[in-house]
């Protein structure tokens, strides 16, 4: 067993974890934060993108332990409790850039990050090509990328 | 994926050590490449010594004539540097083009020349601007370094603390991917430095990254695509799968290598991430 | 229209969960006490089981069972079924081999269970599959479809590895129409094998219950009470009646988890004999070899034309692979999914079609996505475009000259068209598509060193799936009618019991659409219940696009018995004569005055019932209906699409898609525009990128994402969608379904355009660059391209 300790959505957590426990695993059996899915065992999907330190990760290719103290994001964290939804949340939404809602949470996560990346300002090329880690099989990406483009401008209104 | 226990060393001594005397140990850096084999189970280190707490591992450094590259750095930090923008854009592009975004915020340069996946970019960097790789131990030339597939130089408890790239005057790397897992089916880098030119290969060979000294030789005469006109790799010796055939990486390799010129003579490259 | 009825754009009410990480799947759930099961499966295509000894992994740390084909066939565990009976051409029924649960005796194929071993965590149950002794006997396997009839015999049931030979239409009028052809069209098509992958990836939880001696199954099932039904009569693990079935959230299905598979089916039997619930959950190279995969037909087919380019004659000859065992809908999708679509759009006087399936040593095949009309559609779209170039016709013109115009159009191939315009849409689609211009843009391409090309696929398909008279003559083991339960609450709100179940269509926002609209109360205050056998009536489930035509209907129906016995509340409340109540926007009104009861008032009032005769007038606002389409629907539409060809490297570029469909009515223009966004890119990924891989030795080479290339945001366009309407005269709101449409369209589409870019006919799927490049060098570098 090892020590684990992070900031998980703001909060404190520690916990004493088989090692190979990855971080996917941890938020999902033992925080019981289903919101970050698997989808893959190649790391190629990104339905199991977080955000540790403030960068897209994804969450099935490393271990608890070497997150160490770190800040986690996952999915549930991103909007405020009890607060609006985060603009890129509403972006999916009135878009339509969801159908199954599985692959949902690792392109939000993912969507943000670029965002944070690359600015408020996203084209077309620029998003699919920033989606290369991201897998739907569902929405054929073209209201995904609408909904990234139109969240990023509303990140930048402030909102985000 | 089978048990282990986790080392985090703090220095490269520590995890030269922990290297040596562990039982079955193995280097984690930036994990994407041997976690998932772990979770496969293709692969079942007992020991793993994670690099991510070891000092002066990371860093981009840049000198008159070279840019020096800290094992530990993450693909994002090579491809946003604006040093490396600057000094070798080729680079920093064949950076931005590894796995995908949140793979390049913790894959890291000395974990992919380490483990010389034969469909890797980094190797094809190395050779293609004849890069020395600094070890803990002593400095390897790339020419030396790569020895065939996943076999590089490196003596067991070596470690690569940073790789250091010569500034060329041109140079220019272009990546056909698998259109599955993304990595190279073939990837040209091309580089001149003087009367020194370089064409190298990834993806393609079925021994790992190779130079094509027919290309080199033509190249030294007129740094030009024209020159590659019609010039061709044999077959044999390519390596063979369902997305490319021995013949079809062959011809790649000259239909890249011609694009990797017009690149480089063209100049640095527009905006990469 | 109102801002939430039918033909709204609402945004969905199932998103909130959605995108904060509130959804339900089945791995989110977890059950006390729980087990993990790990199935061990034969790395061999085709082996004898000769022994197995697990004495050393059943003595593992954390090891609560290891149980094999031999504990299930003890417990009398039934097989698995296929419910659809096909007979072939001389009456014998199709030979349908034994498919345990856990493999006994042979091995089929790689990633047929062997064992399954059930333990505390998922990691001990992993390292004691390592410690189980399989002693195998390898056994020649037949792993190529083409030649699986002259191989090594897989069944003892099926002599030459098949399953039947089945054919459809006149023999005789197709020979005397290939008589008397002025032109004759041939190719060999191979319609390449798809895995569906969902990225939601199987699961399943079985949990016992001792006091009541009932068992509980999650499962990601797109038709729960289906599951049930098959599991407990059977398969035999329980009766019916004492076996719940819950879908919870599924995460994408495309047919792949219509089926009753294995797992589920073990996951019950171990947890009722160790007591324990027992979970498992795909990993994604699991899913490559035990998720059922699509498509594999070997064609060859030949289009009968005269002289002024009128189609005369249609022949089909398909080698369809089922793979080692017969799946749950397996038989019928290259029969009567197939054959029947092979009219394609056009007046076809004659066609006739004959379909082998057959046995290898693969993974069960059965319906994805469009199941047997992408492979229909693919063969009637090819013929027609390589028709038109070797008769040096526009493409466009041979269509519209063969087009059906007058309806209903019975075709020869049992299906009745009821309604369409073909026309219409192709001719709305080239003037989106600019086609035009499409001369000036390939000019453009060539001076960029660029080949361009541009293809047509002017589909129809049959959804709504389906009549029960015509499924159960053509030998379906059930009917495909749908269930609805409206149910009114003394408060006014509605719920819609609902046989359907979603997986990314949105049914908790359409059919709360369509009560909105009819009830005249928000949607807000409707709530959707699908996918729990104990709370919902047996429904057939959600596959062949039948939601909308079929399950709505059911509910419409339902919501018809509602509106009638609230008028006779409202009668009651108003005392008034029945007849004398006018329904609409929510109010009930005595005709001719303004004496009105509100929709609130009438619901509550139905419960109070203070003023019920008893006799005349039961209490309570509950309706239910079963609903059994008259026909199935025919969405058709046409889809061009434009590419740009490197010739040196063979990459094909998509540059651009438009698409015109003809659904009937559509109850929310964006949900339906996303399921053809959807469509296409799959249809995009069976045309460009992906294809399940064999070797002879009946090994998976393409097991994991980093082979098998799933198609990604930078290899789609922009898509232009638009649509033209004729209502689905067969049900009560119009509507033809619009599920499927863009993965049975698309794929013709992208190897018409390329086939026209580079010059050359002879291009597999997918027709990814080394392929094209290859096409090319064997075609003399396309000097044909003009």
């Amino acid at each position: 067993m090892s020590a684990v300790a992070m900031t998980v959505n703001g909060k404190a957590v520690t916990g004493d974890v088989d090692p190979r426990t990855l971080l996917v695993q941890y938020l999902r059996e033992h925080l019981r934060l289903t919101g970050t899915h698997v989808g893959c065992d190649t790391s190629q999907c990104g339905a199991c993108v977080v955000h540790v330190n403030g960068k897209a990760v994804k969450s099935c290719t490393v271990f608890a332990w070497q997150v160490e103290g770190a800040n986690v994001l996952t999915i549930e964290g991103l909007a405020e409790p009890n607060g609006p939804l985060h603009p890129m949340q509403e972006a999916f939404r009135e878009h339509h850039g969801l159908q199954c809602g599985y692959c949902t949470p690792g392109m939000i996560m993912t969507a943000v990050d670029m965002v944070n990346r690359k600015g408020n300002d996203l084209d077309d090329p620029t998003i699919r090509h920033e989606l290369e880690g991201n897998l739907c099989r569902c929405t054929g990406y073209h209201n995904i990328v609408k909904a990234i483009a139109a969240g990023a401008k509303a990140m930048g209104k402030g909102h985000g | 994926m089978y048990a282990f226990t986790q080392h985090r060393p703090e220095t490269v001594r520590q995890a030269a050590s922990l290297l040596a005397k562990q039982e079955e140990a193995k280097l984690l850096a930036g994990g994407h490449t041997l976690i998932p084999t772990m979770k496969l189970r293709l692969a079942g280190p007992k020991n793993l010594v994670d690099l991510s707490k070891v000092e002066g591992l990371t860093g981009i450094e840049v000198s008159g004539r070279s840019i020096t590259i800290g094992a530990m750095t993450p693909h994002v930090e090579v491809t946003t540097s604006a040093e490396v923008k600057e000094a070798i854009p080729a680079l920093a592009y064949l950076a931005g083009l590894i796995g995908d975004p949140a793979v390049r915020h913790r894959g890291t340069i000395g974990g992919s020349i380490a483990n010389n996946d034969p469909n890797a970019d980094y190797p094809a960097a190395c050779l293609g601007l004849g890069a020395t790789i600094i070890t803990n131990k002593r400095r390897i030339e790339a020419d030396e370094f790569f020895k065939g597939l996943f076999e590089t130089a490196l003596e067991p408890d070596e470690i690569i603390t940073k790789v250091q790239f010569p500034k060329p005057q041109k140079a220019g790397y272009v990546k056909f991917p698998n259109p599955a897992s993304r990595y190279a089916l073939v990837g040209v880098f091309v580089s001149k430095r003087g009367s020194e030119i370089r064409v190298a290969v990834t993806g393609a060979g079925s021994n790992g990254v190779f130079r094509v000294t027919a290309f080199e030789e033509a190249l030294k005469k007129r740094f030009g695509a024209k020159s590659l006109e019609g010039m061709t790799v044999p077959a044999d010796g390519m390596a063979s799968d369902i997305h490319g055939s021995a013949e079809y990486r062959a011809h790649l390799i000259g239909v890249l290598a011609r694009r990797a010129v017009a690149a480089a003579a063209a100049g640095p490259d527009t905006d990469v991430d | 229209m109102s801002a939430t009825g039918i033909g709204a754009a609402v945004r969905r009410k199932e998103d909130q969960r959605f995108i904060t990480g509130k959804g339900h799947y089945t791995d989110d759930v977890n059950r006390p006490g729980q087990s993990h099961a790990y199935f061990l499966r034969s790395p061999h295509a085709r082996a004898r089981i000769k022994a197995i000894d697990s004495k050393a992994a059943a003595a593992m740390p954390g090891v609560l069972a290891v149980l094999t084909g031999a504990e299930l066939a003890a417990d009398k565990v039934g097989g698995l079924i296929c419910g659809w009976m096909i007979k072939s051409k001389d009456g014998s029924p199709m030979k349908a081999a034994p498919h345990p649960a856990i493999a006994h005796g042979t091995a089929n194929y790689v990633g047929d269970a062997v064992a399954v071993i059930i333990a505390e965590t998922l990691a001990q149950a992993k390292d004691a599959a390592e410690k189980v002794k399989v002693d195998y006997e390898l056994l020649p396997p037949a792993a190529d479809p083409a030649k699986a009839q002259t191989g090594p015999q897989i069944h003892e049931v099926a002599p030459r590895n098949t399953i039947y030979q089945w054919h459809l239409g006149d023999p005789k009028a197709v020979e005397a129409a290939f008589k008397a052809a002025k032109h004759v069209t041939k190719l060999d098509l191979v319609n390449n094998r798809l895995a569906p992958n969902a990225i939601e990836p199987r699961a399943a939880i079985g949990e016992y219950d001792a006091g009541t001696d009932s068992l509980t199954l999650w499962n990601t099932t797109q038709n729960p009470h289906v599951a049930r039904l098959v599991i407990s009569a059977f398969v035999g693990i329980a009766p019916e009646h004492k076996l719940r079935v819950i879908a919870p959230d599924v995460g994408g299905g495309f047919g792949s988890k219509i089926f009753i598979y294995p797992e589920e089916v073990v996951c019950l039997w171990a947890s009722r004999r160790i007591g324990r619930p027992v979970k498992w959950v795909s990993e994604r190279s699991e899913a490559f070899l035990t998720d059922a995969h699509g498509r594999d037909h070997v064609t060859h087919a030949e289009l009968a034309l005269d002289a002024d380019g009128k189609v005369m004659a249609l022949k089909v000859k398909t080698i369809a692979n089922l793979g080692a065992y017969m799946s749950t809908f397996s038989s019928s999708v290259p029969t009567y999914l197939y054959g029947t679509l092979l009219s394609g759009q056009y007046e076809i006087p004659a066609i006739y079609c004959e379909v082998d399936a057959v046995y290898t040593n693969t993974v069960p095949v059965d319906a994805y996505r469009g199941a047997g009309r992408p492979e229909a559609t693919f063969v009637v779209e090819r013929l027609m475009e390589v028709a038109a170039r070797e008769l040096d016709v526009d493409p466009a013109d041979l269509r519209k000259k063969n087009f059906i115009k007058k309806f209903p159009h019975q075709t020869p191939v049992i299906m009745n068209y009821d309604a369409g315009d073909y026309h219409a849409s192709l001719k709305k689609a080239m003037e989106l598509a600019d086609y035009a211009g499409f001369g000036r843009r390939k000019r453009e391409s060539a001076r960029n060193g660029k080949l361009r090309g541009v293809g047509f696929s002017t589909y129809i398909e049959a959804c709504g799936i389906a009549p029960s008279q015509a499924v159960g003559s053509l030998g379906c083991g059930v009917g495909l009618w749908e269930s609805a339960e409206v149910r009114v609450n003394p408060t006014g709100s509605v719920e819609i019991l609902t046989g359907c179940h979603q997986h990314g269509q949105g049914h908790e926002t359409t059919f709360a659409q369509v009560i909105s609209d009819r009830l005249g109360i928000p949607i807000e205050n409707v709530s959707v219940v699908h996918g729990d056998t104990d709370k919902v009536q047996f429904g057939m489930g959600t596959y062949g696009s039948r939601s909308g035509a079929v399950g709505i209907s059911a509910i419409v129906k339902a919501l018809d018995k509602v509106e009638s016995k609230a008028k006779k509340v409202a009668a009651h409340m108003l005392e008034v004569a029945e007849g004398d109540i006018v329904f609409k926007d929510g109010k009930f009104t005595v005709a001719g005055t303004d004496k009105s009861a509100a929709w609130g008032d009438v619901a509550l009032n139905a419960y109070i019932a203070h003023k019920f005769v008893g006799a005349e007038l039961e209490p309570g606002l509950k309706e239910g209906a079963f609903y059994d389409p008259t026909n199935f629907t025919f969405p058709a539409g046409c889809h061009i699409c434009e590419v740009e060809v490197d010739r040196e490297t063979g990459e094909s570029e998509i540059v651009a898609w438009t698409a015109v469909d003809d659904f009937g009515t559509v109850v929310n223009p964006m949900i339906v525009e996303g399921q053809v966004h959807g469509g296409i890119a799959q249809g995009v990924g069976q045309a460009l990128l992906e294809g399940v891989v064999y070797d002879q030795d009946g090994q998976l080479v393409t097991g994991s994402f980093m082979d098998y290339c799933m198609p990604r945001a930078q290899n789609l366009p922009v898509l232009k969608v638009d649509m033209t309407t004729t209502k689905a005269p067969s049900n009560p709101l119009g509507i033809k379904g619009c599920g499927e449409a863009g993965a049975i369209a698309a794929p013709v589409a992208v190897i018409n355009a390329i086939t026209n870019a580079i010059g050359t006919e002879d291009l597999a799927m997918p027709a990814t660059a080394q392929t094209v490049w290859q096409a090319l060098q064997k075609s003399n570098n396309g000097q044909k391209a003009a």
